[in-house]
């Protein structure tokens, strides 16, 4: 255990250069190649006053290495200072957006994950069979169609032209929401279920040939109780530490699907930063990602050790 | 001998993951990528990926050279007339044949693919057989570079790249002229910078792995340098993994050309699948289905044929890796 905290508190120092290397992309994608933002905010015909004012406003009259410092800063105060667009405080934009983001992402995710994960028992299963191939082909020609004509279509169809549910829009509170976020989160279902499959289906497998299999076989066991009471169980430590890591996207929300059915989350806001050329959205949206993403594969290295104690960090 | 030869490359084709490395312990007298092809042969699924594959690409080339479809521009009927014998998929808004739309934006989904692969193989091969070669702090440099390239969600990365190059418009169209199309390039550019991470870290494991087998060990005790054995010996060996990250590549390049399209970043002067499926967004409420339709049918083909022909490439090429995604 004491090697296991060396290594969690070694990972935790990592941290901080990555985090710095992620404040530096940013840095140079807005700050250095970025064009002048000022020309963007002011239209066609600013006066020179007015560029001087705007500069000084969001600190752009800094020398570089003083932006850069200040991109470090707030990766780790969390301060994003305001949005160019609303002028809202950022940090107060993301609180507010986060709920309609997770009432989105949250059930769609375990739903997702769920279903998934009964498909690829039942294909790994039935593997080499009917039923395994025709699942197997089924995934693939889901993953060959674009996302945004799932979108389309199943907006079109069943909320459209069958009125099963809200053509678009949010309401807040419960159950309220429910109405505006079942579609978008069937639509997140049917997207992950192919690539989702295929994936657990692998992890099975991976166990499906072990030894100890062929020694629960051997014994006598039915295929029912080595599926569930073996293979399953020590398939659940890959599955639990992959999912671990999608964790912090569903903070995020969906880009495609909260802008498309208009519901205001973080992923709608990241999309109306996009076009409206608002930067300090667009940073913060970046870092918080990026440091949501690094803890979160640090906790997935914790949790590995948990459920798998044959495994030791070095 | 050659009996035992053709059962096992006859089970070979669709048989479960374990038979793989049984057909390669009997056919050691062929060369890898020969075993391969033979292998890959037998899958007929496989092989029918490939024509279709071939067959866009070289739609898309004809395309490109203007031999086929130069005319996508041209009005030939009215506008949004629904698929009949004169027009397969109809007409768009401004009455332009659908299909010739279609033919055309092949030529943007290969060079989509193509050209991101292309920035996109150079950067991860180097940095990867660099990393995994010369260890050490080189090793350390690059694992962070990617470490932190990776952790800004993709799509993130993506759609910012893209926009940022957009911006630069008027620049651009002064060096390479005005007809320049700056959303192909901006996708070109985004697509390429955001995608070779993964080849850059299947890349390192595998050098790593490779540069203290004996046959490395012998190209050093004969004298050869750092490049000749990273070039000469070590790289033919992991090329495999770059072809089937390739094919990959290309169906992940033409689904983000839509994603991209649909945030407004996408192509601009020529038509594409992906504007032609956020096209529909206005188009399907008006019961406009046939630019949907056509591109959706175009790009599931070809995306399709991608995806088969990655995983049968994988199963001949790394049987190790046979199953895992």
């Amino acid at each position: 255990m004491n090697g296991n905290l060396n290594y969690i508190i070694r990972r935790l120092i990592y941290l901080i250069p990555v985090l710095l290397g992620v404040c530096f992309l940013i840095f140079i994608l807005f700050n250095v190649v970025a064009p002048d933002p000022v020309n963007m905010m002011l239209g066609k015909h600013p006066t020179a006053d007015q560029i001087i004012e705007v500069r000084e406003q969001l600190g752009l009259n800094k020398s570089l290495p003083a932006q850069y410092l200040d991109i470090v800063k707030s990766a780790f105060t969390f301060d994003f200072g305001r949005s160019w667009a609303t002028k809202q405080q950022i940090s107060t934009m993301f609180m507010n957006g986060a709920i309609p983001s997770l009432t989105l992402t949250i059930p769609a995710f375990f739903i997702a994950t769920f279903s998934s994960i009964i498909f690829a028992v039942i294909v790994a299963y039935f593997r080499g069979k009917g039923v395994d191939l025709f699942i197997r082909v089924t995934c693939i020609a889901m993953m060959s169609i674009s996302s945004l004509v799932y979108i389309l279509v199943f907006q079109y169809f069943l909320a459209y032209k069958w009125g099963l549910f809200e053509i678009s829009g949010y309401e807040y509170g419960f159950p309220n929401f429910l109405y505006y976020v079942s579609l978008p989160i069937l639509i997140w279902v049917v997207l992950s279920l192919g690539p989702d499959i295929r994936f657990y289906r692998t992890l099975i497998l991976d166990e499906i040939y072990q030894d100890y299999v062929r020694t629960a076989k051997a014994k006598g066991l039915s295929e029912r109780t080595i599926m569930f009471k073996h293979v399953l169980r020590n398939a659940m430590i890959p599955i639990v530490t992959y999912t671990v890591v999608q964790l912090p996207f569903l903070l995020l929300g969906s880009l495609l699907l909260e802008s498309f059915f208009s519901i205001p989350g973080l992923g709608d806001m990241t999309i109306s930063a996009l076009n409206a050329s608002d930067f300090p959205v667009l940073k913060a949206m970046s870092i918080v990602s990026a440091v949501a993403y690094i803890i979160f594969t640090l906790i997935q290295d914790i949790v590995y050790t948990v459920v798998d104690p044959r495994i030791k960090l070095q | 001998m050659l009996k035992q030869n053709t059962i096992n490359d006859v089970r070979g084709a669709m048989s479960p993951p374990k038979k793989a490395d049984e057909i390669n312990t009997v056919l050691k007298d062929r060369s890898l990528w020969l075993d391969a092809w033979h292998r890959l042969k037998q899958d007929k699924i496989a092989v029918v990926s490939l024509i279709i594959v071939l067959f866009y690409a070289v739609v898309g080339l004809l395309s490109a050279m203007g031999l086929l479809a130069a005319n996508w521009n041209e009005v030939v009927g009215p506008s949004y007339a629904p698929p009949s014998a004169d027009y397969w998929f109809g007409t768009d808004f401004l009455g332009r044949s659908v299909s010739r739309k279609i033919i055309s934006g092949t030529q943007v989904a290969m060079s989509v693919g193509l050209i991101s692969s292309l920035i996109a193989i150079p950067i991860g091969v180097g940095l990867g057989a660099c990393a995994g070669y010369f260890g050490k702090w080189v090793d350390e440099a690059i694992v962070w570079f990617y470490t932190t390239f990776s952790s800004i969600p993709s799509i993130m990365l993506l759609m910012s790249i893209a926009f940022i190059i957009q911006k630069f418009q008027v620049e651009i169209s002064e060096v390479f002229g005005a007809n320049f199309d700056i959303g192909l390039f901006a996708v070109f550019i985004a697509l390429g910078l955001t995608s070779w991470v993964g080849l850059c870290r299947l890349i390192r494991g595998e050098v790593m792995k490779h540069k203290n087998r004996e046959y490395v060990q012998a190209a050093d005790a004969l004298g050869a340098g750092h490049t000749r054995k990273l070039f000469k010996h070590i790289l033919p060996n992991v090329t495999h993994i770059i072809i089937i990250n390739t094919s990959l590549q290309f169906q992940i390049a033409i689904k983000s050309e839509v994603i991209l399209s649909y945030l407004g970043l996408g192509v601009s002067g020529q038509p594409s699948w992906g504007t032609m499926i956020n096209d529909a967004k206005e188009e399907l409420a008006r019961g406009v289905y046939w630019q949907l339709l056509g591109a959706t049918i175009a790009m599931f083909v070809v995306v399709l044929a991608f995806n088969i022909l990655g995983d049968a490439l994988r199963d001949a090429l790394d049987p190790k890796l046979k199953g895992k995604s």
